[in-house]
């Protein structure tokens, strides 16, 4: 049995101890081990139910009993029980002195608190009102936009900088959580040598004696291992370093690098080329295995113009302004779920797939390879569906797409008319982009041959994340070169170095970064390093002999060079205070199309391998992306878009590939390669998954990352090879016989409507949907049916008027592409505490937003994925006011129901009584009462809650008083816009809108006026203030019919 | 056999019901008593501080506003702690030899900040904001106590969860103009009923008594 199957080390909150509680009782699940589906059982229950049917499970379908247990309880069985070996003579001493310390708990004095002022007071500083600074936060080199918020000088809140091109104000889930990185109690703290503690001044007396001896020759010896830059600064420093040593060497890796981009448009343009898309401009789009609206440079912008586009509200005209999206791709993905069509393929497909669609658009000297007769019929609807939008068409090649197959999809972009328009070519915003890989190969053959005297690694981990072939960890220990490691963490690559010096967090540095479209971002610290720290810049300096120099003093020395002059100290200022250098994005151009390499490409792509029984995907994590934030706890309890797993990942596949291979849901399995390398984990089997395609997450499997990462999940880099990135055409598949529990909340908090089988519960049911045509025959489709004879409103009471603010949210399902984004910023912005793997399969996760999934139709072939943000919906007749017997829940004068922390006593009548299942409770001590670095992170105006206590969405409350305070103090009305909460400003498609329903010119009424709006179990009477906008699908009649 | 108790026994009984409910009674009024005193609430407790700093001397003698220090207190939910640079502002030229203000040169001199222990304090949940309640009228006094009397500071009201409650539900007996809150020795009007009726619709005063407001 491998390490897969022993019990994991529970990490129960980001870094801190793993117990979970503070009782340190050992919990133990009392259930035996997982139930596997019966999917003939799944299926035949579809048929019954007929075809548009929504669900959200296997194990629902089945009807196992233990979906049951989800939907009938609020927690799920098991969830309240007592830790193992709770005797009942236990249970009355525990009863017993719980009652005494009840009453003992009045008793208790406050301590005295203490008030520690400034000396000198900062300007514009106000106690107990948070700053925002714009920075920017680079993920691969690829800068976003930000606004940081920060209290006292403690950075708490990321959000988006409007201003910013690649942001407008929204940000991704990484980006969400990258704060709650700052904190990380498992960050390096202290230069080692050898893991020693050393000094910055040693390292750099060994540097100069090192760098003396490299100067005699030029630097020959000398090589830099980095990510991709591009920062100007950072560029401007390795340069002259490369002056300084014209031997020395540059070399970068990344697993994130889009290398079959960049070498695919080299070759179509015959340079490297920059590529960014402009989404408000296309009407139709084909993603090939990509997932651009959720990951990548540029992905926030993109899901906003994207979405832009599908926010119909009228029905005159609707049709005009909404786009069309195509999908393909093997593993359902965040973009595959909002797509008018989605198609299962598999990876080895792909380059047929391109050529039929080249030459169906009309790519000159590309002929279409036979296909299958599903594909065939979809390439040439799609074709001619782009090709009669000419102009205003796009086709996005993912990064796993070999390099020939997106200089064929540059080749059907260019016969599309794309450039210019939905698409723009400008020079690259990476300084000297390079392949990657072959980068990182070059570097390893001469550490091999001994070429090698002195290499710093600045940001990246080969030893863990590159591929396994490449046998990194020997070769930098057979290496004999003087190896410096600057890391946030002392990770797999520092333990093969010899030194190790800890990286500053983005939050504590200077520099700069280009954005996705080139325009340049200041970063910009938001607090002084928490444990000293260098940036990459600072360590390339101590190369260039300026091991003094900070990173301040770099950033300035090259925006002085480019700015220069007088007004440079007030022109520098303004550069921080937007950060951003204006009109900086770079200009598009129409780089000249190299004749050749059309018919190259046709000529690679014979060459890829066919696919066999079963193919292999290598896909980065969602949540943790390529492992870099596996040690975040935020990320690591984040359900994955489609899977809803947490904490680990597995191999995923269709449940029909499943029976063909005879493995079940939560088997381990053993992946086996050609080449014999070997990949254990458990099966998951995971609907609208491309048949013949087993898909693992990489991500997982770390060793040296941290406490939270250590140990979970596998490495799926094991199964990587050079020639093999992002997977293996063929591979075979075996049943250990062992099993395995994963964490999964796509049961969890189900809401009970879906076993009903009768017309009306498909009518009112929780996802509304309809087809852009079915849409402006009957706008209001959304109500078909719904509470007919039925007043919701009728009460025996009279009514309470809002005389002043009434607050209300709508949320766009059509909008929506369940990226998490808001799932993250909520935890963030509301203090939400991270449970651990176990708990959180005992369905106890604590965040107050969810993302339910639903499939609709068949198991083997869902016609539809349906993302669906459930929050608090701040009923107006609301359940669980009513049988609270403390009041600790009650209306306020505003609409919203509060919850009030301090008098709740934890009897969890609310969360029984609650339809949207909205309601989390503290079972144990979540919060990690300990660790200094997270007591940083918390957000002040809002309850740190404890154990024994209830909580949920409470629509950002602090929020609102912050902007209603002020206003009111000015004698105004809050304007509308003014309040976002977290998970409305974070939310990159600008899927949630909020505000004062009683403000005839709120967008919320605007939205709330919307045919397409409608409220969640409304015939129960509760008058939810958070509505939904149901989704319009725009297919191609020609594909539907 | 004989009886145990006497036939007066039966008076006894009686007696010790009525002696024990007295009991319970007098316990419960002392826990009361004990909840609602400066004991538990910290009223009128005065608490050591590295400086006896007055707020007799600098108020009502040399009439120093109270938004000289506390600079936030319009602006923000926090009034605001002086930095040791406003103490410094005058004690650079006057009583700069003194003893008792060694700290607060020795923090000028070192910049680390003075330590105080707080005397108004309200529990981590609760969220007051100054503000908004100097906005509308509500005066330093009328929470704090007259603290131009006060040689050494302590909490001028109880800050029960019910003494805030007797005000928002029913604001406008403790209202003033807001031009007079700072005001320590203002004297309300003969017709200050009707006049604070005028000041809490000018003020846009309202009953506040949502959890929220104060629970977040």
């Amino acid at each position: 049995m491998t390490d897969l199957l022993m019990p994991h080390p529970a990490p129960a909150t980001p870094g801190g101890s793993t117990t979970t509680g503070d009782c340190h009782v050992e919990w133990k699940k009392p259930s035996a081990a997982p139930v596997s589906v019966n999917l003939a059982a799944a299926r035949e229950r579809l048929q019954s139910r007929g075809g548009a049917t929504y669900w959200r499970s296997l194990e629902e379908l089945a009807e196992t009993p233990e979906f049951g247990e989800l939907l009938d309880r609020e927690f799920p069985r098991f969830a309240s029980e007592w830790p193992d070996g709770v005797s009942r003579r236990n249970f009355l001493q525990l009863a017993a002195a719980s009652l005494g310390l009840a009453g003992l708990t009045a008793c208790t004095r406050q301590p005295i608190e203490k008030i520690v002022p400034y000396v000198r007071q900062a300007e514009e500083f106000l106690p107990g009102k948070p700053i925002l600074f714009a920075t920017s936060m680079a993920l691969s080199g690829v800068a976003t936009g930000l606004l940081i918020e920060s209290h006292n000088g403690r950075p708490t809140k990321v959000e988006g900088n409007p201003e910013h091109p690649a942001s407008l104000g929204a940000t991704d889930a990484v980006t969400q959580a990258s704060v709650l990185g700052l904190y990380d109690p498992d960050r390096s703290q202290a230069i080692s040598q050898l893991g020693k503690a050393a000094t910055w001044t040693t390292l750099n007396q060994q540097l100069t004696s090192a760098l003396t001896a490299q100067s005699a020759f030029g630097g020959a010896g000398l090589r830099l291992l980095t990510g991709p830059v591009t920062s100007p600064t950072e560029a401007r420093l390795i340069a002259a370093l490369l002056e300084s040593y014209p031997q020395a060497r540059w070399h970068r890796w990344d697993p994130l690098a889009r290398d079959g981009a960049t070498k695919g448009l080299t070759e179509a343009f015959g340079a490297p080329v920059g590529m960014r898309f402009d989404l408000a401009k296309a009407d139709v789009v084909l993603a090939l295995e990509s997932d651009f609206l959720t990951a990548g440079p540029g992905s926030v912008r993109y899901a906003r113009d994207f979405a832009d586009r599908r926010k119909v509200g009228h029905p005159e005209g609707a049709a005009a302004t909404m786009n069309r999206l195509y999908v393909a791709e093997s593993s359902p993905t965040a973009t595959g779920t909002v797509a008018d069509h989605r198609f299962r393929i598999r990876p080895s497909q792909l380059g047929g797939i391109v050529q039929a669609l080249a030459a169906a658009v009309g790519v000159a000297g590309v002929a279409a390879p036979p296909l299958d007769t599903a594909s065939a019929k979809w390439v040439a609807a799609t074709a001619r569906d782009l090709a009669a939008h000419r102009g205003a068409a796009l086709v996005v090649a993912g990064e796993t797409l070999p390099a020939a197959a997106h200089t064929l999809v540059a080749a059907i972009n260019e016969a599309l008319g794309a450039s210019g328009g939905t698409l723009l070519y400008s020079a690259p915003i990476e300084a000297d982009p390079v392949d990657n890989l072959t980068s990182l190969v070059a570097l390893l053959d001469e550490m091999k041959a001994g070429k090698v005297d002195l290499l710093l690694v600045s940001g990246v981990n080969p030893v863990y994340d590159a591929p396994a072939d490449l046998e990194v960890a020997a070769v930098f220990q057979g290496s004999s070169a003087l190896r410096i490691h600057h890391g946030l963490h002392d990770d797999e690559t520092a333990a093969y170095c010899q030194w190790h010096v800890p990286a500053t967090h983005y939050l504590e540095s200077w520099g700069d970064a280009r954005a996705y479209d080139g325009t340049v971002s200041l970063v910009q610290p938001l607090i002084e390093p928490l444990y000293g720290g260098k940036t990459t810049g600072e360590m390339v300096g101590a190369l260039l002999g300026r091991p003094t120099d900070d990173a301040y003093t770099l950033l300035r020395e090259t925006w002085e060079g480019q700015m220069g002059g007088e007004t440079f100290e007030s022109a520098f200022r303004k550069l921080l205070h937007d950060g951003m250098v204006p009109a900086s994005a770079l200009a598009p151009s129409q780089p000249a199309w190299v004749g050749a390499s059309v018919s190259a490409a046709v000529q690679a792509l014979a060459g890829e391998p066919a696919g066999g029984e079963l193919e292999l995907a290598l896909r980065p994590d969602p949540s943790v992306l390529d492992g870099r934030f596996a040690n975040n706890g935020w990320l690591q309890e984040l359900p994955k878009p489609i899977t809803k797993l947490t904490w680990e990942n597995a191999i995923l596949l269709s449940p029909r590939t499943a029976e063909k291979l005879g493995v079940k849901g939560n088997d381990v399995a053993e992946l086996t390669s050609p080449d014999g390398r070997k990949l254990t984990g458990p099966v998951w089997l995971l609907p609208g998954q491309a048949d013949g395609v087993a898909t693992v997450h990489l991500g997982y499997g770390r060793t040296r990352a941290g406490k939270v990462a250590n140990g979970i999940g596998f490495s799926a880099y094991a199964a990587q090879t050079l020639a093999s990135r992002y997977g293996l055409p063929s591979v075979t598949l075996a049943a250990t016989g062992d099993s395995a529990e994963l964490a999964t909340t796509q049961g969890h908090q189900s809401i009970d409507w879906m076993r009903e089988e009768s017309e009306q519960a498909t009518e009112r049911a929780i996802v509304r949907q309809a087809t852009l045509s079915e849409f402006e025959q009957d706008p209001h489709f959304a109500h078909a049916g719904a509470h007919e004879g039925i007043d919701v409103n009728a009460s025996f009471n009279p009514g309470f008027e809002y005389k002043g603010y009434s607050w209300g949210m709508v949320i766009d399902l059509n909008a929506c592409n369940g990226c998490n984004a808001c799932v993250v910023a909520c935890q963030s912005e509301n203090n939400i505490p991270v449970v651990g793997k176990e708990q959180v399969a005992r369905g106890r996760e604590m965040h107050w937003i969810r993302v339910d999934r639903y499939y609709q139709g068949d198991v083997d072939e869902p016609s539809a994925i349906v993302s669906q943000p459930i929050v608090c919906m701040q009923c107006e007749q609301a359940p669980c006011e009513v049988v609270c017997p403390v009041a600790a829940t009650v209306h306020s004068t505003e609409g919203l129901n509060d919850m009030v922390y301090n008098r709740c006593v934890g009897t969890r009548y609310c969360a029984n009584n609650c339809p949207y299942k909205v309601r989390r409770f503290n079972f144990l001590l979540y919060q990690d009462w300990e660790t200094e670095q997270f007591k940083l992170q918390r957000n002040p105006d809002v309850t740190v809650r404890s154990r024994g206590v209830m909580e949920k969405c409470t629509y950002c409350v602090q929020r609102i008083n912050r902007a209603r305070i002020p206003a009111d103090r000015d004698q105004r009305q809050v304007a509308d816009g003014e309040i976002q909460t977290a998970c409305q400003q974070a939310c990159p498609p600008q899927a949630i809108s909020f505000g004062n329903i009683n403000d005839p010119a709120a967008k919320v009424v605007a939205d709330k006026k919307n045919p397409r709006n409608y409220s969640l179990l409304e015939e129960l009477g509760t008058r939810p203030r958070t509505t939904y906008l149901a989704m319009v699908k725009n297919p191609n009649p020609e594909l539907s019919a | 056999m004989a009886q145990i108790f006497p036939r007066s026994a039966n008076a006894l009984a009686r007696a010790s019901v009525f002696v024990a409910l007295f009991l319970a009674a007098a316990g419960g009024y002392a826990l009361w008593t004990l909840a609602h005193s400066g004991y538990v609430t910290r009223e009128g407790i005065i608490l050591q501080q590295p400086v006896p700093f007055s707020h007799d001397h600098h108020v009502a003698q040399i009439g120093i506003d109270c938004r000289y220090c506390h600079t936030s207190v319009e602006r923000a939910a926090s009034a605001g702690i002086p930095p040791t640079q406003t103490c410094m502002n005058c004690h650079n030229q006057i009583w700069t030899n003194a003893a008792v203000l060694e700290p607060v040169r020795a923090s000028w001199r070192d910049g680390k900040p003075l330590t105080w222990n707080r005397v108004n304090d309200l529990p981590d949940f609760v969220y007051f904001n100054h503000s908004i309640h100097v906005a509308k009228g509500v005066a330093c006094t009328t929470c704090h106590g007259r603290i131009d009397k006060m040689p050494l500071m302590y909490q001028g009201a109880p800050l029960t969860m019910k003494w805030c409650l007797d005000c928002h539900r029913d604001p406008v007996p403790n209202l003033r103009p807001r031009e007079e809150v700072t005001n320590v020795l203002w004297q309300p009007p003969a017709d200050l009923a009707a006049r604070q009726k005028e000041w809490a619709l000018a003020n846009h005063v309202q009953s506040k008594v949502s959890c929220s407001n104060c629970h977040r």
